[in-house]
């Protein structure tokens, strides 16, 4: 299992065990938590607390016609919903939202690439490949944006990412992070807002990217 | 499963006067899982399902559309009750999971993104002292929530039900709620040693 030296924030690890944050960051949830024991164990805890409020909820009377139909359909013949496993570098949970394809990469110029796994009004769930010593344009956040190392590692102001390394990307984090040496850099970015860039030609851009 | 003190002299006293038995939900589930046994599972639904019901509409559904969940939720206990693991999470915690599940893929084409499982060693043997010790924390957390003030109750009750709308996440304060946030610590100690062992 990967050793990552940077985690998901606890109270977004409550907030995914309580079903509270949208599914572009569950997607990047789930996927470090297959990476990262420490996480999961940290989810393990906020679950027991869920549970030991489920315990201590006062009962409600269910209908008494529930039980039976319950107990009616035990023995009937139940299909699990597919899994689906890690493929490669990407972890199950990126495989089930990429809907177990490969990556149709889009280039951004300057080597880099994407390739959008989802958009809409909440926010943003996207693969990115950089390449050895590439840097991003320098760009700032208006929400929120995590970082999850697949492949390669990044550094920026801030530090360096390996594999299963997550970064928190808020209002404060201006950064250029830039590929290390060694395999092109890929990673699952998740935000709830569209960057800022600083550059105007990066900016123009913004628009037809969807970053 | 009963468990034989082990403690000898003076301690012998404080050891026998502890509850060494896991709880009844524990034996009923494992009952379950093990031998598909009907009787414990009826055990389960008569101390499940009340309060599943209850838990439901406080998160804001009808009390008829709250008996559909806890159905599916009971359903799913029985189905995948193979993926239960006393080792790493109580009855409680296991169902509080599977109710999120089922009330988000209610809501959200596509539900809810999981973690992968843990792949375990086949055929392993359950710890019956580590099973004991996770059902103590139940009973530790459960202890630690009654003590609580109303509104603190409220506040994590909120965040663990969950109203499923966008929360103020990065805001990492939280209410100070002293008490649970040592049993969090004490129950991640916990389940971190299981892991140990599964990482091996």
């Amino acid at each position: 299992m990967t050793h990552a030296n940077h985690h998901i924030p606890d109270a977004m690890l409550k907030a995914y065990a309580a079903g509270n944050i949208s599914p572009h960051f569950a997607t990047l949830v789930a996927a470090h938590i297959s990476m990262c024991e420490t996480c999961r164990v940290a989810l393990g805890a906020h679950e027991a607390v869920g549970g030991a409020l489920l315990d201590v909820t006062k009962a409600v009377d269910v209908s008494s016609s529930l039980k039976t139909d319950v107990f009616s359909k035990l023995d009937a013949p139940f299909v699990p919903k597919p899994v689906f496993d890690r493929s490669g570098i990407y972890p199950g949970p990126i495989v089930q939202a990429m809907k177990g394809q490969e990556p149709r990469w889009k280039s951004l110029g300057m080597g880099i690439r994407q390739h959008i796994i989802s958009y809409d009004k909440q926010g943003s769930l996207r693969l990115l490949y950089i390449p050895a010593g590439q840097a991003v344009p320098e760009h700032g956040h208006n929400g929120l944006e995590l970082t999850l190392v697949l492949q390669g590692s990044f550094s920026d102001e801030t530090g360096q990412f390996g594999v299963g390394d997550v970064e928190v990307g808020d209002e404060d984090l201006a950064h250029v992070p830039t590929a290390d040496a060694g395999a092109p850099c890929i990673c699952l970015a998740a935000t709830d807002a569209s960057l800022r860039f600083a550059g105007l030609i990066p900016r123009m851009l913004q628009p037809i990217f969807k970053i | 499963m009963t468990l034989t003190p082990i403690a000898v002299g003076r301690e012998r006293k404080l050891v026998t006067n502890k509850r060494t038995k896991v709880s009844e939900q524990t034996e009923w589930m494992l009952a379950v899982r093990d031998s598909r046994d009907r009787d414990a599972f009826s055990h389960l639904f008569d101390y499940f399902a009340p309060r599943l019901k209850g838990f439901i509409i406080k998160t804001g559904v009808s009390g008829a559309q709250a008996e559909e969940i806890v159905q599916d939720v009971m359903l799913t206990v029985w189905r995948k009750s193979a993926q239960f693991d006393p080792h790493r999470a109580q009855v409680s915690a296991w169902i509080y999971q599977i109710t999120r599940n089922r009330q988000i893929d209610m809501m959200r084409k596509g539900g809810r993104p999981i973690p992968e499982e843990l792949k375990a060693e086949p055929h392993q043997e359950d710890d019956a002292m580590q099973i004991l010790a996770m059902d103590q924390e139940a009973q530790k957390l459960k202890h630690a929530i009654s003590k609580l003030s109303k509104d603190q109750r409220i506040a994590i009750e909120q965040a663990y039900l969950g109203e499923l709308t966008h929360q103020e996440i990065s805001d990492q304060s939280g209410v100070p709620l002293g008490t649970i946030k040592s049993r969090i610590r004490l129950g991640l100690e916990r389940l971190r040693l299981e892991l140990k062992g599964l990482r091996s």
